[in-house]
């Protein structure tokens, strides 16, 4: 490829980064990509005021900073379409004018909305509020995309009040799929942050088969394309509820996979790490030592699916990591036996949370680790965590952060 | 525009944001049906500017959106029916029609 000069100085311009996409893996798990010694990234951040595009070559050292674009709009998620690299959405949405949705066909260089219309199938009826009283079913936002693997008009939408959309043609128009509401959907509680269904996990190698969860319903499965639904909290304990194991209800903050072995998934829940080895049938504990097993954000690494990563907080009272101290955790065993990873990150007076959408991983040779902060940071590592260093440190509070890989 | 009616051109102003979102910039001017009222001025408002739909009012002529509220002539116009006719300044074109997003905040 011709960007040997830019790679000269380590930075390249969105212009050259758009020309050297040959392929792109969006979100946490993409599949392993042939790389060779041009590859780069493409950070993709939402956050409270505007959305950010942070871009690198594979060395990860310099970075190019493109932003805010719908800058005072609050930006729940930015994702790239593993189909078409160059075509990004974003949510946009703030209290007053409700919410938007920007697509863009150029990596971020120019958006165009797209439909904004999040209409229910049918009669939702009511949820649960927080007072125990029944409440309408009302779309507020979209706190996720997940663009399909194979066709870049089709994505995923997980929505607050919780349920699942999809649009066939370009985000044009969005349509519900209806039968995870019947899940139980009228005993569903709303979490701190809403009832929102904050995460999608498709089975790469079951297009029938994608994973979701809600704060705080707890987590479920389709096998049939989403014509069918079932709970799937089996081994989940919950505290803040009067049957601790009930089968919805569970506040789940965020699940992860590794694309080859798709019926092991990991779950950051409001209080415990958790495992699950059959497609989500049965979940055992596995925060093992962690200092606080309380969290948002959780992901694995790219090249070895036992490799974990979670971000301790303190509690549920709290929101900050403990002691001051901002620590990724690491598993390289599948969890159970974790080790703190504290180099280049602030270890005292520090009081940021990490959210449920703001961590991802790219899937260089040795792969990267990236998380944004509820203080604006967003902070990257090239070593699988080993070390880390801040990208930006002052954006507003971050949201969400995706990473695409570019080759 | 229905055909046979009389059509005047209101001035609407438009919060930031959602100047941002219709890629204009200061006063617009939407072309009217009389009777003007104020659900027939956002509907002009959504024809010309269809990123707007559901950014002011829900989608299809749904309710005003909380936040969102419309002055015109030093009156607060929010909480009147949605047929409501505007002033006679507004349908003079001597008035703009005012689109606020509230003020919230410390």
């Amino acid at each position: 490829m011709p960007v040997a000069g830019a790679a000269a100085n380590g930075c390249r311009d969105l212009d050259t980064v758009g020309a050297m996409l040959l392929a792109v893996a969006n979100g946490s798990h993409p599949a392993v990509l042939e790389e060779d010694g041009m590859s780069g990234v493409r950070v993709l951040v939402g956050t409270r005021k505007g959305a950010f595009i942070l871009t690198s070559d594979g060395t990860r050292r310099d970075w190019k900073v493109s932003g805010p674009h719908f800058p005072g709009w609050e930006i729940y998620h930015v994702a790239g379409s593993p189909a078409d690299p160059d075509r990004l959405w974003a949510s946009q949405s703030n209290g007053w004018f409700g919410q938007q949705v920007q697509r863009s066909d150029d990596g971020g260089e120019t958006w165009e909305p797209v439909g904004n219309q999040f209409a229910y199938h049918g009669d939702p009826g009511t949820h649960q509020w927080y007072d125990g009283t029944p409440r309408p079913w009302e779309f507020s936002r979209v706190w996720h995309f997940e663009p399909s693997p194979t066709d870049r008009d089709l994505v995923w939408a997980g929505v607050q009040d919780a349920a699942l959309f999809r649009s066939t043609d370009g985000g044009g128009s969005w349509h519900e799929l209806p039968a995870l509401r019947e899940v139980r959907g009228p005993e569903w509680n709303p979490g701190a942050g809403g009832l929102c269904l904050h995460t999608i996990k498709l089975d790469p190698n079951d297009p029938q088969r994608m994973f979701i969860a809600i704060s705080a319903a707890g987590a479920f499965r389709t096998d049939d394309g989403a014509a069918s639904w079932k709970a799937i909290n089996r081994g989940l304990r919950s505290g803040h509820m009067p049957d601790q194991d009930a089968e919805v209800g569970h506040c789940v903050h965020r699940l992860a996979l590794h694309p080859s072995r798709p019926n092991t998934l990991y779950m950051q829940k409001h209080w415990d790490v958790m495992r699950t080895d059959d497609a989500g049938e049965n979940w055992y504990e596995i925060s093992g030592d962690l200092p606080t097993d309380f969290g948002f954000a959780i992901d694995v690494h790219a090249h070895e699916p036992e490799t974990v990563y979670v971000v301790p907080i303190a509690s549920d009272e709290f929101h900050v990591p403990p002691d001051g101290a901002l620590r990724v955790y690491r598993s390289r065993s599948g969890g159970g036996e974790w080790e703190p990873l504290s180099k280049g990150l602030p270890q005292q007076d520090c009081y940021v949370n990490v959210l449920r959408d703001a961590m991802a991983v790219d899937s260089l040779d040795d792969c990267g680790i990236y998380f944004g902060t509820t203080g604006g940071q967003v902070y990257a590592s090239a070593d699988s965590g080993d070390s880390w260093e801040p990208i930006v440190r002052d954006l507003p509070g971050v949201l969400s952060v995706e990473v695409q890989t570019l080759a | 525009m229905p055909d046979g009616s009389a059509v005047t051109e209101v001035r609407v102003v438009l919060p930031g944001h959602l100047r941002t979102l219709a890629r204009v910039t200061g006063e617009v001017r939407v072309e009217v049906a009389e009777p003007v009222t104020i659900g027939a001025v956002l509907d002009a408002i959504e024809a010309r500017f269809p990123v707007l739909r559901g950014a002011i009012r829900g989608h299809d002529g749904g309710p005003r959106r909380p936040f969102v509220r419309f002055f015109a002539c030093e009156e607060d116009l929010s909480h009147d029916p949605i047929d409501t006719a505007l002033p006679g300044p507004v349908v003079a074109g001597r008035e703009p029609f005012l689109v606020v997003g509230s003020v919230a905040g410390g």
